[in-house]
């Protein structure tokens, strides 16, 4: 790890002030940064912290829909009430040391194609609010790593409008427990969202023929068999292409049987 | 804990709590890396980022120049000083002696594997020497040559080479027993039946939790070196580093291992960076320190297994064993680690009989070069291979014959009657009773309701199945006069002294070395039952050659079957001391004087000593037979057992498979274990619950993947999988089948390696049996790590 400074403003308006520096680079909560450091992987002059930002703490529920501020610590999303579905995912991403200190908005402003978060929020079509505007799920992921968000722009709250029925089905990666494979499966009304993560090139994405079969048949047995193609999804150690595309459909029906 | 253990309180067999974890769970251990020295400099190690290349040009100019920068080491600098040996000496089937490389301390001429130490920087912080090491690497210029990683083409080429005077990469091309060959070929040719199996053991990295580190002092006013280490075997590290690398004499050298945090077999080895760090200290009259990041300790411990066997049983219609015969390929890695040519052979080949009455087996290892990690012993070494192989082809076969496996193993299984008994690859049990474990696991496991578990698994989609695992291992490593006949340069006896000193307190100095297994509480209960005086009045002093006497270090389930023995042997001489002391003070014949529960009596009186006032008068000799006795009560013995010991047991693995992703759950593991006498069986249980632990990880989740650049792929926790407290089960254990060991006094085998040892095959053997209990009667066998891609893809292929 390289020598750095360190600062940590108590205002979104003094953050984005100190990330216009040479070098800066937001730090929230640092469970992917920190490690990158400790590896020489990354080397920020300046690191801003925005977990001491008290306007970015925070979850609350109103009018059917959950704010998350955007420096909440998985933890405290796992023990909020008001969207279980959410909150166990939160509980499950790493561990009790990953989920105290890593937020959601450092969750989605890296976008790691194995993260849980980004499978809720497209799934959900939450809205990401940032200092600048608010961005739509569906327009925010951008491919492995990539998202809508510009330089200097900061996540500030998440909106996810609360499902009738959802779930968070996670089949780990055995070394990382990040997601091999993870399905979101949110249900409003007539109409069905399922995201995946972990499994495509492109990050985080929608499975739409399994939102068909579920808009036709809110059931387990509606995607089971369902065959997903394995073209553009991930090849790793863990996993080959058509493993992965099994695991999407497997799943979503497990995710469907635990909403 | 079986119920006859739990009563007792004190003394040999009591289930005593730990002395050490105290210290240990309080952060008030004293690891290497704690120590911190007046003027201490900071070594950082240059590793190679290639599998294997010609290192053109090191340019140490601007490295040097950098802020902080003490010294520079590079391979030139210890071009002429001594080789890392290999302990053992392997001949070919020809008669040949094994092919061996020269291990220099900093790579010379050529890197050889990813992580190979070629330079090393001296610098006053560790963030300025790694600064500098980065330049260093910067400005280094190595031509990079084809990687040599896949063991049976890098056998199969003759021109590209790990070593350029090695030829084909074959360190050797070992046969056991070579004049067995020939009787072996012929029962395989009119055998009723034979199997055969083709099998990876594959390659795991240790993972110690506390990385290897290393300090080096030099004090100009004596020349004396010390060396502080995190260290297995501190003698055999002083001796490697002053006969063999440094030449510095072997009575100016003191090594410690202070407190170390986990070995499994990868810090039993002398490793470059020791020398390194002494060169240093006296190059520049200052402490030297170094400490592995993790990611060090992936690219460069010495990895454990990497076998690629075929394995054949031939054998009647109705099981019984005819013959076992193996060829296997055994990856060494780049260089020879020191006991890298022993593991695939003597500690492997001689347990290809199990514990079974088979009359014919031939063992063909050979052994390759590769531009990987130099691989070693690991828990277990070379014994989990053997029973992998045996317990795998014994399943396959009465798979494919229709046979129960529990009935064909009863049927195979050596009988009490017949030992002492030798096996057709030269080894001779002392003792054991195989049937006993083997109704004991049965009973543990409740077989009998299987059938009821299976159908409730199955009515959630899951398939269930029982793997049967009965092993046996050759362990309390030792035997000088056989490891000599099998090629070890070094004998492997150890040593103890007890000192009662003046005030009837006792510190026992012995040769093993604890590094998590507990000794200073078991060897202190093993003490306080044949001296008769409280655990808590002694100490366990080890790992300080400036203390202990020379003994050979921790490794082999050894330290109670070698150490402890010869702790009791020098005990022993205390009593029989103290008995002369009494007699002169009890003005008794000494043929009179009894000593039982810590008192000298006179027998059939009423006159006796206790321990502590023999000690006062043996330190303060007022009455005392002076013409006769040294005063002082100090005992030192050595002891070098008669055989090995061999633990045995049976293990049973219940496992549930999920089709749908391929996923292993275990759901229950019963070991019945046969270690002799147990002394404590809470660490006893211990051991037995991280062996099987390791045994898990390599059957489900540890996959140490090179890639064909020789890049390693799983060099962090993000993708080698370690096993964690939610993969495995409530382990069963049960230890209360006892054959002690016969030919040492205290009637221990060893109990460290085992589950190590006996767990992989069982639950691989679960996993098939679920699979084929499931329908799925195609697949013979899935590779280890039987990852949930393989078991899916298995199913699906």
């Amino acid at each position: 790890m390289q020598n750095f400074d360190f600062v940590k403003p108590a205002s979104v308006a003094e953050a984005v002030a100190a990330l216009g520096t040479s070098g800066a680079q937001a730090l929230s909560g640092g469970q992917t940064l920190i490690g990158s450091m400790k590896q020489n992987l990354a080397a920020p002059a300046v690191l801003v912290s925005l977990t001491g930002i008290a306007a970015l703490k925070g979850v609350s529920v109103s009018g059917g829909v959950m704010s998350i501020g955007a420096a909440t610590p998985h933890a405290e999303v796992a023990k909020a009430s008001g969207f279980p579905g959410l909150s166990s995912l939160a509980g499950g991403i790493g561990d009790p040391a990953v989920r105290a200190r890593g937020t959601i908005g450092g969750s989605l402003a890296n976008n790691d194609p194995a993260a849980c978060y980004p499978s809720a929020v497209l799934a959900c079509g939450a809205t990401v609010v940032t200092n600048r505007r608010e961005i739509a799920a569906d327009d925010y992921f951008q491919g492995m790593f990539t998202t809508a968000l510009e330089d200097g722009e900061i996540i500030t709250a998440v909106r996810f409008p609360i499902p009738e029925r959802a779930a968070y089905a996670k089949f780990e990666q055995p070394a990382s427990r990040f997601s091999l494979t993870g399905v979101f499966v949110a249900k409003y009304g007539a109409k069905v969202r399922v995201a995946v993560t972990g499994a495509s090139n492109d990050g985080v994405f929608r499975w739409t023929d399994g939102e068909d079969a579920l808009q036709a048949s809110y059931d387990p047995a509606a995607v089971k068999g369902l065959k997903v193609s394995p073209d553009g999804l991930i090849a790793d150690l863990h996993g080959t292409p058509a493993y992965r595309a099994n695991l999407v459909a497997v799943m979503t029906a497990r995710a469907v049987a635990a909403s | 804990m079986p119920k006859d253990f739990e009563a007792k309180t004190t003394g040999i067999g009591a289930p005593m709590k730990r002395r050490e974890d105290i210290r240990f769970l309080t952060g008030r251990g004293v690891y290497t890396d704690d120590i911190k020295l007046a003027g201490q400099t900071y070594a950082v190690i240059v590793r190679s980022q290639v599998a294997h290349g010609r290192i053109k040009a090191i340019r140490t100019e601007a490295a040097a120049a950098m802020e902080g920068v003490l010294a520079i080491f590079t391979g030139e600098d210890f071009k002429d000083v001594g080789g890392n040996p290999a302990g053992w000496l392997i001949k070919s089937r020809n008669g040949e002696p094994m092919r061996e490389p020269k291990r220099p301390v900093l790579a010379h001429g050529k890197v050889r594997h990813v992580g190979d130490a070629y330079a090393a920087v001296i610098a006053e912080t560790y963030e300025q020497g790694r600064a500098a090491a980065q330049q260093l690497a910067d400005d280094t210029d190595i031509e990079e040559l084809p990687a040599i990683i896949d063991m049976k083409a890098a056998a199969a080429d003759a021109t590209n080479r790990v070593h350029d005077e090695i030829p084909d990469n074959l360190c050797y091309d070992w046969g056991w027993i070579e004049d067995n060959r020939a009787a072996v070929e012929e029962v395989f040719a009119r055998a009723p039946h034979v199997t055969t199996l083709e099998l990876v053991n594959n390659r795991l990295i240790p993972n110690a939790m506390e990385p290897r580190a290393s300090i080096g002092e030099y004090f100009p006013g004596t020349g004396d070196y010390k060396l502080t280490t995190t260290s297995q075997n501190p003698h055999l590290t002083r001796l490697l580093v002053a006969a063999f690398v440094l030449g510095i004499p072997e009575n100016k050298l003191t090594v410690v291992a202070p407190d170390v945090g986990g070995g499994f077999g990868s810090k039993i080895y002398h490793y470059g960076e020791e020398a390194l760090v002494l060169a240093a200290a006296k190059r520049l009259g200052r402490p030297v320190r170094w400490t592995a990041e993790r990611s060090e300790s992936f690219l460069s411990d010495a990895h454990g297994r990497d076998h690629v066997t075929k394995i054949e049983l031939a054998c009647e219609k109705d099981g019984t064993f005819l013959a076992f015969r193996t060829e296997t390929f055994a990856n060494v890695g780049a260089y020879l680690s020191n006991f890298a040519t022993v593991t695939p052979t003597f500690l492997h080949g001689t347990l290809m009989a199990g514990p079974y009455k088979v009359p014919h087996v031939y063992v063909n290892v050979k052994t390759v070069f590769t531009n990987t990690a130099p691989v070693d012993a690991y828990r277990g070494a070379g014994r989990p291979e053997a029973t992998f192989s045996l317990e795998r082809v014994v399943d396959q076969m009465c798979r494919e014959l229709g046979l129960d496996a529990f009935e064909v193993r009863r049927k195979n299984f050596l009988t009490p009657d017949m030992f002492p008994y030798t096996t057709p690859v030269g080894l001779v049990y002392d003792t054991g009773n195989y049937q006993a474990t083997l109704d004991k696991v049965i009973e543990m496991a409740d077989v009998a309701g299987f059938e009821s578990r299976r159908a409730a698994s199955a009515a959630k989609g899951l398939l269930r199945g029982l793997g049967l695992s009965t092993w046996i291992e050759a362990c309390g490593i030792a035997p000088s006069h056989l490891v000599g006949i099998l090629g070890a340069r070094v004998g492997l006896y150890d040593a103890a002294t007890v000192r009662v000193n003046a005030t009837g307190n006792i510190s026992i100095m012995v040769g093993a070395h604890s590094h998590g297994q507990g000794h200073e509480t078991v060897f202190a209960q093993v003490a306080a039952d044949r001296l008769g005086v409280p655990e808590s009045s002694i100490e366990i002093v080890h790992g300080d050659t400036s203390k202990i006497p020379f003994g050979m270090g921790s490794y082999g389930s050894r330290s109670l079957a070698v150490c402890g023995v010869a702790m009791t042997k020098a005990i022993d001489k205390i009593i029989a001391k103290g008995k002369k002391i009494a007699a002169h003070m009890l003005e008794a014949s000494e043929a009179d004087i009894t000593f039982e529960a810590g008192k000298f009596a006179v027998a059939g009186t009423d006159k006796a000593k206790t321990f502590g006032e023999i000690a006062f008068s043996a330190y303060v000799p007022h009455n005392y037979p002076l013409e006769t006795l040294e005063p002082g009560l100090e005992e030192t013995a050595f002891y070098d057992p008669a055989n090995f010991t061999y633990p045995a047991g049976a293990y049973l693995c219940e496992a549930e498979v999920d089709p749908e992703t391929g996923k292993v759950t275990i759901e229950a593991f019963h070991c019945a274990d046969d270690f002799g006498n147990v002394m404590n069986p809470m660490i006893v249980e211990g051991q037995v619950h991280g062996g099987v632990g390791q045994g898990i990880g390599q059957a489900l989740l540890e996959s140490t993947t090179y890639d064909e650049t020789g890049q390693l792929l799983t060099g962090s926790y993000m993708d080698y999988a370690m096993p964690r407290a939610s993969d495995v089960p409530f382990y069963n254990v049960d230890y209360s089948c006892q054959t002690p060991c016969t030919h040492n006094p205290l009637g221990v085998k060893g109990c460290g390696e085992a589950g190590a040892i006996g767990s992989p095959p069982a639950v691989v053997n679960a996993v098939i049996d679920a699979l084929h209990r499931g329908g799925h009667t195609h697949i013979k066998h899935i590779d280890m790590p039987v990852s949930p891609q393989r078991v899916w893809a298995a199913i699906n292929g």
